[in-house]
């Protein structure tokens, strides 16, 4: 059936089944490749889209129960405060490897910032603690998300 | 080292400068009418190819300005497409803002690896081998461009020097941009030689510079292979039999035919794929396919029966890899011996980027879109397949989400020409994460039988150790495996220190039929080294001897490997003391041309559950070209080290892998991950391989560091945590 996905703010058209993750909706009908697959079971992060500011794991994500919510991803997060931030704060501090993981960090990472301006070591294991990455970049994460924080407290 | 064996160079630092006289220059005019340089290397072990120029380039400044430096080895997250244009830009005076990066096509001859002889990225080699003729290339182009500048003066050469993509004439501080002499500068004869930069006068390399590579990693637009779309193409999703070897049997497919998006089921001798609009339709169509397998000869293998017949095969000695003294005497008369046997599993490599390839075949050509470490071998297998000539077969190479030595293979791509075969139109094969642990190529299941002889103060006399398992040379790069020895399987095999009395032996044993095994971050490095490190720390703890104290006494012709360890020791705070149950291990590692110390501290819980709480890591790999990569590389060396040591491990029941995702193959996440210190020793020595290095010592560290929290001696990967329960 079609449904009516409102992603970064315009609304698209897909004509899947309904238990079509909203991960291959994203890539593979709509061509919108930043948000990435990883395994398709939630386990590592990679997948990470916001659903009205949330992060969720599209790969698991039914495309029926999206609704009107608003997804946003990759490709539209450095729009948002946080996220531009978190994505300067990421080339700044030179977190990225191969980079295949990083759009689930940023998403992930965005989140938690958004949600919580001073975020804490445990706070930022509790959020980051389901992406995996493995060319190991976690220590200039951590960095980055405590760095993208200094830079929007300075910023307000 | 491995690869100057490979390149048959004799193994010392000097092989790159000795192959980087025999490179060869040629300029040209590019398409636009610009200036082009193209280099080849002529290499020992391909002589027909010496003196063969072809059209391609690593240098083409156009007439707007605009430099192309065209990277032939591949980014997979280690920094190389910023690390080899540094090195090209370094000398042709070219700021990196003012360069753009391509990839290179797939081309043995104009872009061989001059460490291993063919176009490869992979052993840590990038850096080592195009150190030099990366830098000749840039300074041919840059010396050419001063002549170019002098004459259109009626000037001294000399008198001119190039700087920030521009020409000056000293005295009269007329400047030219490079883009205004490409032209003239293209019709210039090639100078024999040029000189290149004394290191002290180095303004790019040592100095850390952005990454070319990221910006686009940060907001969705890098395009890796995965990412591929093009018209008209289809997804498909893979099965191959669950068992090593076996063939697909029967094909129900109505139900699967039946999924909204399915279009085609394509069966391939082994294995069976679903061709949809989209991958949720392709994985939903394969789940609806009722399916049976001929399992053939390993229906009932286990990784037991791998390690019993590697077990019993290691009973006899092997073919001697390296000899000195009389091993045998010196432990009949040593004051104490120690004997151990250590395991290693079977391991995946798990690339964040799970395993794909996009492929068109049709009449007259085949264009294929991946990541590739050997993208030749893609092309040749493609090649091999469709039966069309090496130049119909185009390939389009992307970023790489991960290599770790999966990239090394080119299995997928082969598989996915045989199904484009039947499929009209491109298709893109994406295999989902449970394809990827189910057949991977897999680290080889490793057993060492080690001895060595004490003298009454503790000192060994006497080292030997006998290394079994596979030979992936012999499957890899046949030529490298000679006179029944694997290279790499020995590679480090008696650690950096020197021994009076050593035997290194080789008991080959190849896994069944159908398992395949290969390459995987470090390498035989990562393979030996937590044994070799291992066991030398319990050559110390029965010497009653602190482990770096014990280690630094074997080092006395080795003064770089005595100095990491000095400086980790030092920065790891070595010999506080710390809580019971906690403690501090140390391993120490020469691999790929760099010497690297790790000093992991660690918490071992009442469960047995361990906790890597700090890494502290000294390095020494010579020339730096980019630090803050260097640090990045070791830093995620480490992880990747940790997570085998801590997880990692492949089990097969029914010939089938037991492991299926993330959760029963885990990788170590934010919460698990240590804190990390890199510090790097500076030296103008050649510059070592920085992509595989952290990897190697990490396990041997943390395994020593239960070691003295516990008391417990752990000899087998990975960390059983219930040995270190606490009754």
């Amino acid at each position: 059936m079609t449904f009516t996905l409102k992603i970064n703010g315009t609304d698209h058209q897909a004509d899947v089944d309904d238990d079509t993750p909203l991960l291959w909706v994203l890539r593979d009908v709509l061509g919108m490749t930043g948000t990435k697959f990883g395994c398709g079971m939630a386990l590592c992060g990679a997948c990470t889209v916001h659903l009205d500011g949330n992060p969720i794991r599209s790969c698991i994500t039914p495309v029926s129960i999206v609704g009107k919510s608003a997804i946003t991803t990759i490709e539209a997060i450095g729009e948002t405060a946080a996220g531009q931030k978190i994505q300067k704060a990421w080339l700044d501090l030179e977190v990225v490897q191969c980079g295949y993981c990083q759009s689930g960090q940023i998403m992930s990472a965005t989140a938690l910032l958004a949600s919580n301006a001073h975020p804490s070591d445990s706070d930022i294991d509790a959020a980051m603690s389901g992406n995996i990455c493995r060319c190991g970049t976690y220590g200039r994460i951590r960095a980055a998300i405590k760095h993208a924080a200094q830079q929007l407290t300075d910023a307000n | 080292m491995l690869i100057d064996q490979l390149a048959g160079n004799g193994g010392n630092n000097e092989s790159s400068s000795r192959l980087s006289r025999r490179t060869f220059i040629k300029a040209g005019a590019a398409a636009g009418g610009g200036l082009l340089l193209s280099f080849t290397l002529a290499q020992p072990a391909a002589a027909e190819t010496v003196g063969e120029f072809a059209p391609d380039a690593f240098i083409r400044i156009d007439n707007d300005g605009k430099i192309a430096l065209i990277v032939c080895q591949v980014e997979m997250g280690q920094g190389t497409y910023t690390s080899m244009p540094m090195l090209i830009a370094e000398e042709l005076e070219a700021p990196l803002n003012q360069v753009h990066v391509e990839h290179a096509p797939p081309d043995n001859k104009l872009y061989a690896n001059p460490l291993i002889g063919f176009q490869v990225t992979g052993g840590s080699t990038s850096v080592r081998g195009f150190w030099k003729p990366l830098r000749e290339a840039g300074a041919t182009a840059r010396t050419m461009l001063v002549t170019a500048a002098a004459q259109s003066w009626g000037a001294d050469p000399a008198t001119c020097r190039a700087e920030a993509g521009q020409v000056i004439h000293t005295p009269s501080g007329r400047k030219l941009d490079y883009g205004d002499l490409a032209a003239e500068a293209a019709k210039l004869p090639v100078p024999a030689q040029v000189a290149l930069k004394d290191p002290k006068d180095f303004k790019l390399i040592g100095t850390p510079a952005k990454r070319l590579d990221t910006p686009p990693k940060v907001n969705g637009t890098a395009k890796y292979g995965i990412d591929t779309r093009v018209p008209g193409m289809k997804i498909a999703t893979v099965m191959a039999c669950p068992v090593f070897g076996g063939k697909l049997g029967s094909v129900d497919e109505s139900k699967a035919k039946a999924v909204n998006g399915v279009r085609q089921i394509v069966r391939l001798d082994n294995a069976v794929a679903v061709v949809a609009d989209h991958m949720g339709a392709a994985k939903k169509g394969l789940a609806a396919l009722v399916l049976t397998w001929d399992e053939g000869l390993n229906a009932k293998l286990t990784t037991r029966d791998i390690a019993d017949q590697l077990d019993k095969a290691t009973q006899m000695p092997g073919v001697v890899a390296a000899r000195a003294g009389d091993v045998d005497k010196a432990i009949a008369s040593a004051a104490k011996t120690v004997e151990a046997v250590y395991r290693e599993p079977l391991l995946a490599h798990t690339t964040m980027e799970p395993i794909n390839c996009t492929v068109h075949v049709r009449k007259d050509g085949c264009d294929i879109w991946v990541g590739s470490q050997v993208l030749a071998r893609a092309q040749a297998t493609a090649a091999a397949v469709t039966g069309l000539p090496l130049d119909k077969i185009v390939v389009h190479n992307h970023l790489l989400g991960g290599g770790f030595g999966r990239r090394l293979e080119v299995d997928f791509v082969t598989q996915a020409v045989r199904i484009a075969q039947q499929v009209d139109g491109p298709v893109k094969v994406v295999w989902t994460r449970e394809e990827d642990i189910h057949h991977d190529i897999y680290r080889p299941y490793y057993l060492s039988r080690l001895r060595a002889g004490l003298e009454a103060s503790g000192a060994p006399v006497a080292f030997h150790h006998r290394v079994g398992g596979p030979s992936i040379l012999s499957r890899w790069a046949p030529p490298a495996f000679r006179n029944g020895i694997d290279i790499d399987i020995v590679d480090g095999a008696s650690g950096p220190y020197a021994f009076p009395n050593v035997l290194v032996d080789y008991v080959r044993q190849e896994p069944p039929p159908g398992l395949v095994v290969g390459w995987w971050r470090g390498v035989g490095v990562t393979h030996n080294a937590f044994i070799v490190e291992g066991f030398v720390d319990e050559l110390a703890a029965t010497a009653g001897k602190d482990p770096v104290a014990y280690r630094r006494a074997l080092l006395d012709k080795a003064p770089r490997a005595r100095a990491v360890l000095d400086l980790a020791a030092e920065k790891a705070d070595w010999g506080k003391v710390l809580p019971p149950r906690s403690g501090r291990g140390v391993a120490l590692v020469f691999g790929f041309g760099t010497y690297i110390a790790q000093i992991a501290e660690v918490a071992v819980e009442k469960d047995g559950s361990v906790k890597i709480k700090r890494v502290v890591c000294a390095v020494d790999c010579g020339e730096v070209v980019n630090p803050d990569t260097v640090k990045a590389q070791i830093e995620g060396g480490i992880i990747y080290g940790a997570t085998a040591a801590l997880y990692g491990e492949i089990t097969i029941e029914n010939g089938r892998v037991q492991q299926n995702n993330f959760d029963s193959y885990q990788a170590l996440r934010m919460n698990e991950a240590p804190v990390i210190e890199v510090y790097l020793i500076k030296n103008h020595e050649a510059p070592g391989g920085m992509g595989e290095p952290g990897t190697p010592p990490a396990a041997p560290a943390i395994i020593n560091a239960i070691f003295a929290a516990t008391g417990k001696r752990l000899r087998k990967l990975p960390i059983d945590s219930d040995a270190l329960k606490l009754s």
